[in-house]
């Protein structure tokens, strides 16, 4: 017999737009972390050069490393949300319809 | 008052806990929390059980001495976090029941899977947990005044304690508990910071004097570098290679100090530094006299110049302006180094000494890892970015907490809560390392009570508090690697791999049985391993995690093909090539007593070649594994 979840939370409609969705936003941000290590590796003198406000290239590339995982995370779960509450709107409707 | 607040802190949890009690009745309340905390609470439990020692001890610490290098392991490891954002925690939280196992064998039922699963899961969370109880013990010898081991039997006690009463429902509240006050109080810390300002004559709020560190003019000749001024005797001169770097000994009115030769604008120099000798006979002398309460190495880190001026004092800056005056080329920072030696008189000496670093060097990668160095030098700083990216969605004991929220969409919203909380304090971090690295507290022998030590440069009442939290913080963590490590003993292998048939009550008691178990062996091991590295272990377990864990995760989520011997076998390859792979290393070399450059693999960090092998092993498996049953999974 299989080890089913202990708490089973039903069949996700959106599970498939939010997978589609998480690997794009996921590679999106590897390559923007990818692209800091590359810099690292490739060109480390260009961390050292003054951007704005007197901050070098590294500290802002590091926290808007930081930011923008947050900021794509709050897009993602605004995206997410928006579906789940269409496809339970489409299906609700369509009980309705069924009915 | 570290005492009074460290107790306050210890009543209220261990209050929680049998408070808590009765929710850890069923094994789900006991696992899993009943699968019924908010996503908000669960959200800040992530940060209070992701940022532990290593993150507030080892990063401010690592900040400290070799400035940004310390600011990438922050970096990585909340990068590390949209990989369980996207990829991974609605898909696990719909998969799993209590545990990592669960997960990765929710399609197959196999044997192989539940015993390789769990024994990844007790290898992970001991080496986590190791370098927390040395953590322990080391904040708990110089706050408290009481033995190394003493701390660690205090935090194991405790720790089993919270974990034993209410499992997953106590430990929960404890990290939530943590994660709130550390994040609130290191703000604090960091606005003290930034409200004082930068110096070049750091008094710690006016405790401890300025001491302004002697240059001597001297001649080389033949080699042999001599005092100019009078009155000094030169002992004997040694040169390190490991430091590239010769040591003078110097004697004057009696007393012996050891002094850096230094050439400065064609001119030879001798630098003073600071020295702690071990005789022959056991006596331990500290810059040249008994060492005792009062003479102890002193505490460093001092800026020497901002831009053209040598003494000078900015008053309160905004936090954008105190990262531009680091950055500044101009800038000069006297970071601290360590040199090892044997005397003529056989004694151990070991010498810090000064190191002048501009701001440009600091705020960038490259004091620690060597990004300009050799193609294996980059290529560990490439494996090290890699392994922190892809450890974190495979740390056993933050997959547990998406088994503690009621569903899927409230396993993405707690991730969300847990990266805005993490990326916070993470940015802190850095404001903590280098306040510690300006303003003369850093401990010069152990970086690791640097974030404390700043906070007691602004009086007693921080120090108190911030040093209670790290207690916390210890505390946190571990309890979620013991509810971790227990349930992989206790759940996996008792209970699903060998098959024992315990009803709800009997296996709520097998997971305290094991919890005292562990708890028992994590104190053991803590004192065993006193003086290890704390950071170089987290990174072997996030090192194994990344490799052992993940590919399983990802291979069983995205490629239909994924069978179950696949997965086990990808298991076994991950633990063995990263812990083969580590001890083979010039660090582990280094901890062996053994000379680093004879270790037969370059590399430190083993994630660049262990990660994919384990990949490589899962889809070879797999595919010569495919007609022997249909035990294939869609993926989710």
């Amino acid at each position: 017999m299989l080890h089913k979840p202990a708490a089973p939370s039903g069949r996700d409609p959106a599970a498939a737009y939010k997978m589609r969705l998480g690997l794009w936003m996921f590679l999106f941000y590897s390559l923007f972390y990818g692209g800091f290590v590359a810099i690292n590796l490739l060109a480390p003198l260009l961390m050292e050069k003054i951007i704005f406000l007197g901050l070098n290239f590294a500290t802002v590339y590091g926290f808007a490393l930081i930011i923008v995982a947050l900021i794509q995370a709050l897009v993602y779960d605004g995206f997410c949300r928006r579906e789940e509450f269409n496809l339970r709107d489409q299906q609700s409707n369509d009980k309705e319809a069924g009915k | 008052m570290v005492i009074a607040i460290f107790v306050f802190f210890v009543v209220i949890v261990i209050g929680l806990s049998f408070y808590l009690g009765n929710r850890a009745k069923t094994s789900s309340g006991y696992y899993a929390a009943g699968g019924k905390i908010h996503w908000g609470i669960n959200g800040i439990a992530f940060a209070g059980d992701y940022l532990s020692a290593a993150s507030f001890l080892g990063i401010c610490g690592m900040i400290a001495t070799v400035g940004y290098d310390g600011f990438l392991y922050s970096i990585g490891y909340l990068a590390g976090w949209i990989v369980a954002l996207f990829v991974v925690a609605e898909p696990l939280k719909r998969l799993g029941k209590y545990t990592f196992t669960d997960a990765v064998d929710s399609k197959y039922n196999s044997r192989a899977i539940k015993l390789t699963a769990a024994i990844s899961t007790l290898i992970v969370s001991v080496c986590y947990l190791i370098p927390q109880m040395v953590g322990a013990g080391v904040l708990v010898e110089p706050l408290l005044g009481i033995p190394h081991y003493w701390g660690v039997l205090i935090v194991g006690a405790i720790v089993i304690t919270i974990v034993a009463t209410a499992g997953m429902a106590s430990t929960t509240y404890v990290q939530f508990l943590k994660g709130f006050l550390l994040i609130i109080f290191s703000t604090v810390l960091v606005i003290a910071v930034c409200y004082r300002g930068i110096t070049t004559t750091p008094t710690q709020g006016g405790q401890v004097p300025f001491y302004k560190y002697a240059s001597l003019a001297a001649q080389s000749e033949g080699g042999k570098v001599v005092p100019s001024e009078a009155g000094w005797q030169v002992i004997e001169q040694q040169e390190v290679k490991i430091a590239n770097h010769s040591f003078v000994k110097l004697a004057k009115d009696g007393k012996e100090s050891w002094w850096m030769v230094a050439e400065e604008d064609g001119k030879t120099t001798l630098k003073e530094t600071q020295s702690a000798v071990e005789l022959a006979d056991g006596q331990k002398l500290i810059n040249g006299a008994p060492a005792s309460k009062e003479n102890q190495l002193r505490q460093v880190g001092t800026i020497e110049r901002i831009g053209d001026s040598e003494d000078v004092s900015t008053g309160s800056i905004s936090p954008i302006e105190f990262l531009a005056v680091l950055s500044d080329k101009n800038t000069k920072v006297r970071l601290w180094k360590e040199a090892k030696l044997t005397d003529q008189d056989h004694a151990k000496v070991t010498v810090y000494y000064p190191q002048i670093t501009p701001g440009n060097l600091i705020m960038r990668p490259g004091l620690k890892f060597k990004v300009q160095g050799t193609l294996l030098e980059r290529l560990d700083f490439l494996s090290l970015m890699l392994a922190l990216f892809l450890g974190t969605a495979a740390l056993p004991h933050i997959l547990i907490r998406y088994y503690t929220v009621p569903s899927p969409a409230s396993a993405r919203k707690s991730t969300i809560v847990a990266i805005g909380a993490i990326g916070f304090f993470y940015i802190l971090t850095l404001f903590m390392g280098l306040g510690a690295m300006i303003n003369n507290v850093i401990n010069v022998a152990d970086n690791n009570m640097s974030a404390p030590l700043l906070a007691r440069s602004f009086g007693d009442i921080l120090f108190a508090i911030i040093s209670a939290i790290a207690f916390a913080t210890v505390l946190g963590t571990v309890s979620g690697l013991i509810v971790a490590a227990s349930g992989a003993v206790a759940h996996d292998l008792l209970d699903r791999y060998m098959g024992l048939k315990m009803d709800d009550r009997q296996k709520v008691r097998a997971g305290k049985i094991s919890a005292f178990v562990v708890g028992g062996l994590a104190i053991l091991l803590g004192i065993l391993f006193k003086g290890m590295n704390v950071s170089f272990l987290v990174g072997l377990a996030f090192a194994v995690a990344a490799s052992a864990n993940l590919p399983s995760i990802i291979m069983l989520l995205f490629w239909k093909k994924t069978t179950a011997k696949g997965i086990a076998a990808s298991i076994v390859m991950g633990i063995v090539s990263s812990l083969l792979l580590i001890s083979l290393s010039p660090d582990l070399y280094r901890q062996y007593g053994l000379n680093p450059a004879l270790a037969p693999v370059p590399l430190t960090n083993p994630g660049i070649i262990s990660i994919p092998l384990s990949f490589i092993t899962l889809v070879l498996v797999s595919l010569m594994t495919q007609k022997k049953g249909n035990n294939q999974v869609e993926t989710v």
